[in-house]
């Protein structure tokens, strides 16, 4: 069992050094390919098992529940590290033909692999310390992918990521100290019980909002965005792929774990943030799309406008809303890093993503036009696309819960969403090239246009089939949902049957935690759930 | 002696702020430092301070037999600043390979990426 829960974790670590060791030599590059591979397959069996079994949980070390770090896997978990399989595997192929020699050399696979052992990680473990560490390292690695090959816009984006980043890190770290302060515990799952007994619930809601702060900024919400169309369009596009496609949902699933399983003790007061947070960050996400006019731009503010869509659904809170959230985000990560892959090609071909510098792509790459016009229409939740189940859900959930506000603007934002689109469409596909270029996918090298177009093709492939056969997705979406809100199988998984009981048996945030230390309570989780 | 700590946070916070509102990049990072070793003080304070009860289990026993400090806070803290400072030799790093290249370290000129008023300059 604990293997299959810290495979998707070791599988890229691993990679990652052998990768770095053959960093000078085209093993490096296909190493990257494998490993993304068997990251993939080990997904699916976690995949699998949870499906068959069930939330699982493993010790690692064999240290009992509360004390130890543990990995847990509930559906949501389980489809996010799926997705990360799936998407690193098409970026590590995209890879092959966009990371140039110098960068390989200087340890980009290397990096790629770290930041996905970071990403499963954080989707994977059950402690809140633990979770700063895996953001952290997915930090660190995704601070190296950003500014690896050190060009001026590189560097001036990467100082405004980092600089902020690290602020949001801050804050998350003494939201952990100050709410182990308060429950003196780590562990999720035995947070969601020790929160219930905090005698200072003001408090409480505090450090909520710190937390929401901390992974706000991870998220890009609104007003915490801007480090993100200040940086996601400056390094090599399948860099921005990766990052567009995970890295700010790990923000979102933090965001839904954390409100979920701990922060439900003021669920008026913290979820009706989130839902003006939600409804500020659709809007000024898709005006700063609609007000750029570069390829990678427009997409990179079309990120944090999706974004709001996902906390609308957490914030909405109901059964409906939180299924929609499941679903955008899985269907998101696929399209969003599938336009970006879109943008590199176009760029190797036309020249350039400054849309008043290319053009002709309709005409001479036809193809190229297709696989961009399926993420895009999906994306602006076009039916029968994905996109379009994921809005409609969303929607019929906000009215259902009678906000008709933010129903409607979550439709005025759909709209803007597609102006937005057609002007990607109309400037570098419809109007001719200015310089008189023919952008022809045949002026790829053979062996560059199969790693990029396979990737973009089969994303697209997946959109389609989302959209198309969407009864299954919705109902994993549901069973997720149900499961992220009444958390009753989560806490037994990682806890064993209920002994949680002796430790609450005095107020912990008056006494000192030591208590806890010196009492000695005889903590026996039952394990047949961990072997 | 919390109390002394609660100050002493405060005090790192409003220098670190004051700090972190300066245009340049450098002082920034200073700011960070300052106010990751707030952080650091935060959690070793809300793990309750103990003073003068080390965590030590006398020979022969399974556990401590009296009162004593709480370990994990320092066992977070530990993990924290190496954490910290590894992204802090990292961000140093970059803030000065950014003054070689761009030769500013004043945010507001930092507009390589989001470059302002292109559109406006290419009108005149």
């Amino acid at each position: 069992m604990s293997w299959i829960l810290a495979s998707p974790i070791i599988i890229p670590f691993a990679t990652a050094v052998l990768a770095f060791l053959f960093r000078a030599g085209p093993e490096g590059r296909w190493l990257s390919v494998i490993g993304s591979a068997a990251l993939l397959i080990a997904s699916i069996v976690l995949m699998v098992e949870v499906l068959d079994q069930g939330v699982i949980a493993a010790q690692m070390g064999e240290w009992a529940a509360p004390f130890g770090i543990t990995l847990v896997a509930d559906l949501l978990s389980a489809v996010m590290v799926v997705i990360t399989g799936i998407t690193g595997l098409a970026v590590a192929v995209y890879a092959l033909a966009d990371i140039d020699e110098k960068k390989e050399a200087l340890g980009y696979h290397a990096l790629f692999q770290v930041l996905l052992a970071g990403v499963c990680g954080a989707f994977l473990t059950g402690d809140i310390f633990n979770l700063y560490v895996w953001f952290e390292v997915m930090l660190i690695a995704s601070f190296g992918l950003l500014i690896l090959g050190g060009t001026k816009v590189q560097l001036d984006g990467g100082i405004k990521y980092v600089t902020l980043n690290l602020i949001s890190t801050i804050l998350f770290l003494s939201g952990v100290g100050l709410l182990y302060g308060m429950t003196g515990t780590l562990n999720m799952a035995d947070l969601h019980g020790a929160v219930q007994r905090v005698d200072n619930p003001g408090l409480l809601v505090v450090v909520a909002v710190m937390f929401m702060i901390a992974f706000g900024v991870k998220a890009a919400v609104f007003p915490l965005f801007f480090w993100l169309p200040a940086s996601y369009h400056t390094p090599a596009f399948a860099v921005s792929a990766i990052f567009a496609g995970l890295l700010t949902k790990v923000g979102v699933y933090a965001l839904i774990r954390t409100f979920t399983l701990i922060f439900t003790t003021d669920v008026p007061y913290t979820h009706t943030i989130l839902l003006w947070v939600a409804g500020f960050t659709m809007v000024t996400g898709v005006l700063g799309a609609a007000a750029m006019n570069d390829f990678r731009r427009i997409l990179s503010f079309h990120i944090v406008s999706q974004i709001g869509y996902m906390i609308l659904g957490l914030a909405l809170f109901t059964p409906l809303a939180i299924v929609g959230a499941v679903f955008y985000l899985v269907h998101h990560i696929i399209v969003k890093a599938n336009l970006f892959l879109v943008a590199g090609v176009a760029e190797r071909i036309a020249g350039s993503t400054d849309l008043d510098r290319i053009g002709g792509l309709y005409r001479y790459a036809p193809f190229l036009g297709l696989l961009f016009l399926i993420p895009a229409f999906s994306l602006a939740g076009f039916p029968p696309l994905s996109g379009f189940w994921a809005k409609y859900v969303l929607i019929k959930a906000s009215l259902d819960a009678e906000g008709y506000l933010i129903a409607g603007v979550a439709l005025a934002v759909g709209l803007l969403t597609i102006y937005s689109m057609t002007k990607i469409w109309g400037n570098a596909f419809w109007k001719p090239h200015p310089d008189g270029v023919e952008p022809r996918l045949s002026r790829l090298p053979g062996k560059d246009r199969a790693a990029f177009l396979s990737p973009i093709a089969a994303l697209a492939i997946l959109t389609c089939i989302i959209g198309f056969f969407p009864e299954p997705f919705v109902q994993f979406a549901e069973r997720s949902a149900a499961q992220l809100l009444d958390p009753t199988d989560y806490i037994t998984a990682v806890l064993g049957e209920p002994v949680i009981a002796p430790v609450a048996a005095e107020p912990v945030a008056t006494q000192p935690v030591s208590v806890e230390l010196t009492s000695g309570e005889p903590v026996t989780p039952t394990r047949e759930v961990q072997q | 002696m919390e109390l002394l700590i609660a100050i002493m946070v405060g005090v790192l916070v409003a220098a670190s702020v004051y700090l972190m509102l300066a245009r340049n990049v450098l002082r920034f990072l200073f700011g960070l430092i300052l106010i990751s070793n707030a952080a650091n003080l935060v959690i070793f304070a809300s793990g309750r301070l103990t003073p003068q009860s080390p965590p030590l289990i006398p020979e022969g026993a399974d556990a401590p037999v009296e009162l004593v400090a709480n370990a994990l806070p320092q066992a977070l803290v530990l993990t924290a600043i190496v954490i910290g400072f590894g992204l802090f030799a990292f961000a140093l790093t970059l803030v000065y390979r950014t003054y070689q290249n761009l030769g500013t370290l004043n945010s507001d000129e930092m507009r390589l990426a989001e470059p302002v008023e292109a559109k406006a300059e290419a009108r005149k």
